[in-house]
């Protein structure tokens, strides 16, 4: 298969790809999108295979299957309260990929560069396996914090901005050394120690940023497995590699800058890490809103009549509800309140969760029609009509010390403001503040009342009063 | 202990202190009840209803004094018309009394309490602090009083109070005027609205502005800069010049309103006069006035205590038992701030009493303590709400004007990444350069593409660019030919985990988009 042909091939996979992405803006179009994405990478690699793979048939094919197969049923298997961590470690693979490409690269001789040409080789090369091995140390500690195996809690060394700095210079000076290398193994030994700082840095960078920030780190690790695969594309003069790479990476640089726009906070303090360890002053402040004496309690019949008599009534989920496993429940809640003619909807914080969509999915596996699941910004300014609000297993993203306490950690975050409503019904499991460490004050407005307990039996009880 | 629950003896008082719902709650607290014969009869609340809830029905007044440790009533005690004797009488040491007192202007009453020896929690000293609303008789009476005045100027004004395009003609919708927007003005409001009419309020405090406004009323603005806030929630007197002009705008308003509904008081003093004879006047025959300051004097002088008059064709209403009106409701609701003070004086819930006078709420009510008068309390702390918002106000628009990056920061910005963009095309080589080019010009297009993605998508997004960047496999097969076995190997392995990743993201991308449905 001649040259051309090949690229040809590849610009309409890249165009395929572009199309997969502009199919996800709407519901509608979204099937379609990853109908064009699979036929993109079909046609990928049906002309690399026949165009460039001339050996070794038996082992690629044997590996394509083994995995493919490993893939299907991961994705067959996985729940939808799992999805986080799902992606995360599929994120590790592609950072390892690139890693093991960029070392095939440096070790494969059929490439000869001189003058600058083999600098910025060497560079590509470098940068390849730099941002590989990132993306691989950091999403395997993200796939670890999302799935409880470690704690969710930042990692606070002393010093660690220090650190980080260090690790970068000592990665420029290696950059250095292996640009300038006289021979190949000083160079391997210059590309092994990178790696390792570079796993090191992943696995510290990871591990300082806490659980209600994973949104923001696991759109910034898809990020990285872009321009990973970017960078592969570079050292391999590859365009279709450069362009998926671009497209994903730019994809997740958005999503995680949605994510922090949504917490109103810099990325570059996100990634600094260490969010609620300098709040106890302002926490302390919000604390003052009110005790526990003050917080009204409600039991689930009365919670069950005064959704009966309302007209309007708005389900705010969280993460606990994923927590609790409890989005069926909570949609056989919202299928009988419609029947008896109330107007539901549900209302989702773009940082609900531990990923960007994350309540999305878990309320369309159960079966919530998405036309009634709307966005923050769309229903902010309806709360005055809502009869009741329903908080389920949310906390920071409904506090509204975020737009009164001025000193609050999380002052001049966006929240849901359930409070403009007539009451809200907090479902919580006790009077523990949310991942912020904050207290909130919304407990103690007059027209909330709090349904103690799991989230589920809680749903529960109420359905069985409906 | 034993809580009694004597029949109200006021002429005309139909509310109750306790009914059969509260009962249940109040002996979950740990204690036991018992009623006078009759006491909820006429709110209509039967003997029968109170006894199946376990309260024991007694025929005498005397006994329930006798045999009860604590005593729930509305109305300040006064003399029985039928025995004689005053209800103070019975009140004896170690006897608490929780009613509405108003001790503020009942001197004599609570020096007569005092020398009982008893103990006396007034309902109407409750402070008005958030922690205590749940308790706060005054807002939930001024609420029925506010909605009630609604029904009472409807039940005397001669139209609609909705507009209506009929086949017989045209019916405009009456336009009512509410002074004062505390508990009472906003119900009077909800009231008035939710049956059609054009609402208008006034109030000399700005911050109630915006609840009114949220009730759909018309809030009308003097052009005047007074804060009339005082201590509680409750409004100050004004200054000379701001009486005047209010004067003025009320003076334009009574042109054109068909009811009035005033509510404006301020503790302790006799009601304000804001609504005065030359205005009355002016007022269309058949308009209304509901004055809920009528106790104290009324808001307009020309309302009589008690009675409906007509003067100036103008129906001028004083009724002072608005809450007693509507009975069962107003029970209902006193009941439920009866029981939330019970539940906070009865920590242990073991149905013992516990006058606590270090919380302040407690102080704040408690008027005569085991014969010592306790009134007034010492002043409450005062909520600080409106100031601390102003400052919150303030500071997010500051923190949001620091937060825009300066164009003279962007534009040196754009400068050095220009600069590094022409230092690297110099030396790069041409097959560089175009790569490179596709890169930032595919960074674009994924910049355009991703900000249309609807967030609800944002996990199949992040799936299927996860797939699609193990795009990755083509590195791979590109090396799997290679002759050396190391570089096979490593590629094979590459291979196999970027599949891993294809398969897979494509597969949980199609099984999330399979689930969204309409």
């Amino acid at each position: 298969m001649s040259a051309g042909i090949i690229t040809m091939a590849y610009l309409v996979a890249s165009i395929l790809f572009i199309l997969a992405l502009g199919g996800l803006s709407h519901q509608e179009t979204a099937r379609k999108g990853n109908y064009y994405g699979m036929t993109g990478m079909g046609i990928a690699l049906l002309a690399t295979i026949i165009g460039i793979v001339t050996a070794n048939y038996t082992l690629m094919l044997g590996c394509i299957v083994v995995g493919g197969a490993i893939g299907l049923v991961l994705a067959k298997k996985v729940e939808m309260t799992q999805m986080p961590e799902l992606v995360a470690i599929l994120h590790s693979l592609v950072g390892l990929a690139a890693v093991i490409v960029g070392f095939g690269t440096f070790l494969d001789h059929s490439f000869t560069f001189t003058g600058v040409e083999k600098t910025i080789h060497d560079v590509e090369i470098y940068l390849g396996i730099l941002i590989g091995a990132l993306t691989f140390s950091g999403s395997v500690i993200a796939y670890l914090k999302l799935s409880a195996k470690i704690g969710g809690s930042p990692l606070l060394l002393p010093g660690r901005h220090f650190l980080n700095l260090g690790l970068l210079l000592v990665a420029i000076y290696y950059l250095v050394q292996f640009t300038g290398a006289e021979n190949q193994t000083y160079a391997l030994h210059c590309l092994m120690v990178m790696t390792a700082i570079s796993l090191v840095f992943g696995i510290h960078m990871v591990m300082a940023i806490g659980g209600a920030d994973m949104p923001v780190v696991v759109s910034m690790l898809n990020s990285y497995s872009g321009w990973a695969a970017a960078a592969t594309g570079f050292m391999l003069s590859n365009d279709l590699l450069i362009v998926i790479g671009a497209l994903v990476g730019s994809s997740g640089a958005i999503l995680s800058y949605i994510m922090c726009r949504a917490m109103n906070r810099k990325f570059l303090s996100v990634i600094a890490g260490g969010f609620g360890t300098t709040s106890s002053k302002g926490g302390a402040a919000a604390g003052a809103s009110g005790s526990a004496e003050d917080v009204q309690p409600i039991d689930a019949e009365s919670v069950a009549n005064m959704l009966l008599a309302s007209k309007k009534v708005m389900i705010l989920p969280g993460y606990g509800m994923a927590v609790a496993q409890a989005q069926h429940s909570v949609f056989e809640m919202s299928r009988k309140l419609r029947e008896a003619g109330v107007d539901v909807g549900f209302g989702i914080h773009p940082v609900a969760g531990r990923m960007p969509g994350h309540m999305n999915v878990l309320l369309a596996e159960a079966r919530v029609p998405y036309d009634i699941v709307y966005e923050m910004e769309e229903i902010n300014d309806d709360f005055p009509d809502v009869d009741v609000s329903i908080v389920i297993g949310a906390n920071d993203i409904v506090n509204p010390a975020a737009k009164e306490v001025p000193d609050s950690p999380i002052a001049g975050m966006p929240v849901l403001e359930p409070w403009l409503g007539k009451t809200t019904i907090v479902l919580k499991r006790s009077m523990a503040s949310g991942y912020a460490g904050v207290d909130n004050p919304l407990f103690y407005k007059e027209n909330t009342r709090m349904l103690f307990g799991d989230a589920k039996e809680s749903i529960d009880e109420v359905l069985k009063n409906l | 202990m034993l809580i009694g629950i004597p029949r109200e003896i006021h002429e005309g008082e139909k509310r109750v202190a306790t009914t059969p719902e509260a009962v249940e709650k109040i002996q979950a607290l740990g204690y036991d009840l018992i009623i006078q014969k009759g006491a909820g009869q006429a709110a209509n609340f039967s003997d029968d209803t109170y006894r199946e809830a376990g309260v024991k029905i007694v025929d005498s007044v005397e006994e329930i004094w006798a045999q009860a440790d604590i005593i729930l009533k509305v109305r300040a005690p006064e003399t029985h018309p039928e025995l004689g004797v005053n209800e103070v009488e019975f009140l004896k040491q170690d006897k608490t009394l929780i009613s509405f007192i108003a001790p503020g202007v009942n001197n004599e009453l609570l020096g007569h309490l005092a020398s009982t020896g008893g103990t006396v929690l007034a309902m109407d000293s409750v402070p008005r602090i958030s922690r205590a609303q749940k308790m706060d008789a005054l807002s939930s009476m001024a609420n029925i009083a506010g909605y009630r005045a609604v029904v009472e100027a409807a039940q005397h004004f001669g139209r609609f109070f909705t507009g209506q395009i009929t086949a017989a003609g045209k019916v405009p919708p009456a336009k009512v005027l509410v002074i004062g927007a505390g508990v009472a003005g906003l119900a009077a409001i909800g009231a008035a609205k939710s049956m059609g009419a054009i609402v208008r309020a006034f109030d000399t405090r700005p911050e109630v502005k915006e609840q009114v406004e949220s009730m759909d009323a018309e809030f009308l603005m003097l052009d005047f800069e007074e804060d009339g806030s005082g201590e509680g929630g409750y409004a100050k007197i004004m200054s000379q010049e701001f009486i005047d002009k209010e004067m003025e705008l009320f003076a334009k308003q009574a042109m054109e309103v068909d009811i009035v509904i005033t509510t404006a008081l301020i503790p302790g003093k006799p009601a304000p006069e804001l609504w005065t004879e030359p205005m009355v006047e002016c007022m269309k025959e058949g308009s209304v006035i509901v004055d809920l300051a009528a106790e104290m004097g009324g808001n307009c002088r020309l309302t009589e205590a008690n009675k409906v008059v007509v003067k100036h064709g103008v129906t001028l209403i004083g009724y002072t038992d608005l809450p007693s009106r509507l009975a069962a409701q107003s029970s209902q609701l006193y009941a439920t701030n009866l029981y939330h003070l019970l539940s906070d004086m009865t920590p242990e819930k073991d149905g013992q009493l516990s006058v606590d006078m270090e919380d302040e709420v407690i102080r704040g009510a408690t008027v005569v303590k085991d014969g010592e008068i306790t009134w007034p309390p010492p002043a409450p702390r005062l909520s600080a709400v409106p100031q601390q918002k102003e400052e919150v106000a303030g500071k997010l628009t500051r923190e949001t004007a620091v937060e825009k990056p300066s164009p003279f920061k962007q534009l040196a910005f754009s400068g050095v990444a220009g600069i590094l963009l022409l230092a690297l095309g110099s030396v790069a080589p041409a097959e560089f350069m175009s790569h490179f080019t596709v890169f930032v010009l595919s960074c674009f297009i994924g910049y355009m593409v991703i900000w249309n993605v609807t967030p609800s998508l944002h996990t199949p997004l992040m799936s299927v660019t996860n797939a699609i960047s193990s795009i990755i496999i083509i590195g791979a097969l590109l090396q799997i030919s290679s002759p050396d076995g190391l570089n096979q190997y490593l590629a094979a392995f590459a291979i196999l985990i970027t599949s891993i990743n294809i398969v897979g993201g494509f597969a949980v991308t199609q099984r999330m988009l399979a689930m969204f449905r309409k």
